[in-house]
């Protein structure tokens, strides 16, 4: 078995495992933490079939990014995890039989003689110094200049969404309007009152008293 | 020596796992998110894998776009989970019943 055999058969046992246990674990954490395992496994993987960038993209992007945000998301919401389980291995014997179902057809026709994947072998060996950042960056910015700048449009809408949703006033904020306060004007502030200056009296009773004593 | 079925089945195996998940998890919303992250990776896998075999990059555009939108949807599942969560107090799918559909 070649070198990259034994990666990928290593990779790919660590990738089904983690697969199972993102499906399987208890705890909501434990299945972020392992959908992390999964995808830097992918990555891997990725980098086997020379797709170098869309390796560092998934790191990059999907460890680094969404499943910081996911963690987040799990840390912050005070979950049951109880009750969310209720009877979660009921549905396990459908679910295991149309799963692998599922599998034994795609085998099927993966393994026809029509498909003939067997036909399909990998190009030329590119040359060391080649660059799959480079054929990219050139493919994005000539032929899928549109749908590049469509999938950036994609993401400022669902930036956009992700914060109009949230967003929420609050009853208990101390927040001041700034142009309000700018446009307050001294008279609404500050009120002169006149006051009559009086003489305070003087209390001749107690000064009797003090004489007496 | 590796060839594409190898990679096509792992990706086969990788949908179906991630469809026991949405069989399994039909309760809780964030483990349903996970699933379907899941399979966009597992169809990333066949895009990337016939893309390395036809010498083609446009299958890695492809997955390009795919990781994009996926991006997006996640953050937006997970907007929409927060605010779920602080109306109802819950992340139940069956709890989900206020549109009475």
């Amino acid at each position: 078995m070649s070198f990259q055999a034994v990666v990928f058969y290593v990779l790919s046992l660590i990738l089904i495992v983690a697969a199972f246990r993102v499906v399987t674990a208890k705890n909501p954490v434990h299945a972020a933490l392992y959908l992390v395992l999964a995808f830097f496994t992918a990555s891997g993987h990725w980098l086997l079939l020379q797709a170098e960038f869309l390796a560092i993209a998934l790191v990059l992007v999907y460890v680094g990014a969404v499943m910081v945000l996911f963690l987040f998301v799990v840390m912050m919401l005070d979950i049951n995890i109880e009750k969310l389980r209720e009877g979660f291995w009921q549905n396990f014997p459908l679910a295991g039989t149309v799963a692998l179902v599922m599998v034994a057809e795609m085998l099927l026709i993966l393994s026809s003689p029509e498909a003939n994947l067997a036909g399909f072998q990998a190009g030329p060996a590119v040359a060391a110094d080649a660059s799959n950042v480079r054929e990219l960056g050139r493919q994005l910015y000539t032929v899928y200049l549109l749908p590049f700048e469509a999938a950036a449009v994609v993401l400022l809408v669902a930036m956009v969404a992700a914060i109009g949703i949230t967003m929420r006033k609050r009853a208990d904020s101390k927040y001041i309007n700034p142009a309000e306060q700018v446009r307050v004007r001294r008279n609404d502030r500050v009120r002169v009152v006149q006051v009559q200056a009086v003489k305070p009296e003087v209390d001749t009773a107690s000064d009797t008293n003090e004489q007496q004593a | 020596m590796l060839s594409l079925t190898h990679f096509l089945v792992l990706a086969g195996i990788l949908f179906a796992i991630s469809v026991l998940g949405i069989f399994l998890n039909r309760k809780n919303l964030i483990i349903l998110l996970m699933a379907i992250e899941l399979m966009l990776l597992a169809v990333n896998y066949n895009f990337i894998a016939f893309s390395h075999y036809l010498s083609d990059t446009a299958g890695q555009i492809f997955v390009f776009f795919i990781l994009t939108v996926a991006a997006a949807e996640s953050a937006i599942g997970l907007a929409i989970l927060v605010v779920l969560f602080r109306k109802l107090d819950s992340i139940n799918v069956e709890d989900l019943g206020s549109l009475k559909g």
